[in-house]
């Protein structure tokens, strides 16, 4: 099945956990969606291989630039019904603290949706969502299902 | 040229004791003052469009913010932990199924408390880019240093070019 019916069909049953594993990378890097607390969040799980510092040890900041773009995907494919994945276009992140070896939580939001590009404001935190760890902002170029077709 | 520092000790540092770009199989492929090149090799698990089967950004950023990292790390003269504090990426094109992706990275300024890089990503050639990268580093930040001697000594490299 693919990524857009996917979404589809966790819109229809309002259940995100089919959308894990989803694509190879993010099965790679063990990023998923999950909407169990009632708002879209994506989770980075922990493992040892998202380190890119060992003696804090830290996560590496890619890791962590990887989360907060899925999670600006997800939250695209969820609010927005497009007839292609959307693309990104440019995305710059703000590291504010260390990534700690434990899971990591990210939330998007859109911040301003046009007729072919999206802007996306995401955060991500780990223990404490009110310390956040990184922040970035996102556009990505979508292709929106037309309803007057 | 007398600057050319040992690969291998590069390819230890920033490929095999870094878990994450291990992980990703990032290869060093070259390493002067101020400038590094990495390559990363097209990998089935590193796909984010399973019906095109191009790299997931995520894989691009994470090459880039090493890349810029590396070419940090040979304008130092004391080895120190340093962090990324910010870095935008520019997704110009999709990367090409199958394709390595190459990276290079510049760090044009260093002063006591940051440094600063950009980076291009391409797919060997340097005017058809797939990414551009603008990254900022802070210096000296927590913790401890792996590296203990500088890996390009202060005197090399003035004036080099690259």
């Amino acid at each position: 099945m693919s990524l857009l019916d996917l979404v589809a069909e966790a819109r229809r049953s309002g259940d995100l956990s089919a959308l894990e594993g989803s694509t190879p990378y993010n099965k790679f890097m063990n990023i998923a969606p999950e909407n169990s607390t009632g708002e879209l969040l994506t989770r980075m799980r922990y493992d040892r291989q998202l380190i890119g510092n060992i003696m804090l040890p830290a996560l590496h900041g890619g890791t962590i630039g990887a989360l907060l773009e899925s999670a600006a995907i997800f939250q695209v494919l969820w609010e927005i019904e497009t007839i292609a994945i959307p693309k990104i276009i440019t995305i710059t992140v703000d590291y504010l603290r260390s990534g700690r070896p434990v899971d990591t939580l990210a939330r998007a939001v859109l911040t301003k949706q046009g007729r072919r590009v999206v802007n996306v404001a995401v955060e991500a935190w780990q223990d404490d969502r009110a310390r956040p760890i990184a922040s970035a902002n996102a556009h990505f170029l979508i292709s929106p299902r037309d309803r007057d077709d | 040229m007398s600057d050319k520092p040992d690969r291998k000790i590069y390819e230890q540092a920033f490929s095999d004791a870094i878990p994450q770009n291990k992980a990703l199989g990032l290869e060093v492929v070259e390493v002067a003052r101020g400038r590094g090149v990495l390559r990363l090799p097209w990998k089935q698990e590193l796909v984010g469009n399973p019906e095109t089967g191009v790299i997931h950004g995520g894989a691009i950023t994470t090459m880039l913010d090493a890349c810029c990292g590396m070419a940090v790390a040979t304008m130092l003269q004391t080895p120190q932990p340093f962090a990324t504090l910010d870095l935008r990426i520019d997704y110009v094109r999709p990367a090409t199924k199958g394709e390595a992706v190459i990276a290079e990275a510049e760090c044009y300024r260093i002063t006591s408390n940051v440094a600063f890089t950009r980076a291009f990503a391409h797919h060997g050639d340097r005017s058809d880019p797939i990414a551009a990268a603008s990254g900022t580093f802070m210096l000296a930040t927590k913790g401890a240093s792996r590296i203990k001697e500088p890996l390009i000594k202060a005197d090399d490299g003035k004036g080099d070019g690259a």
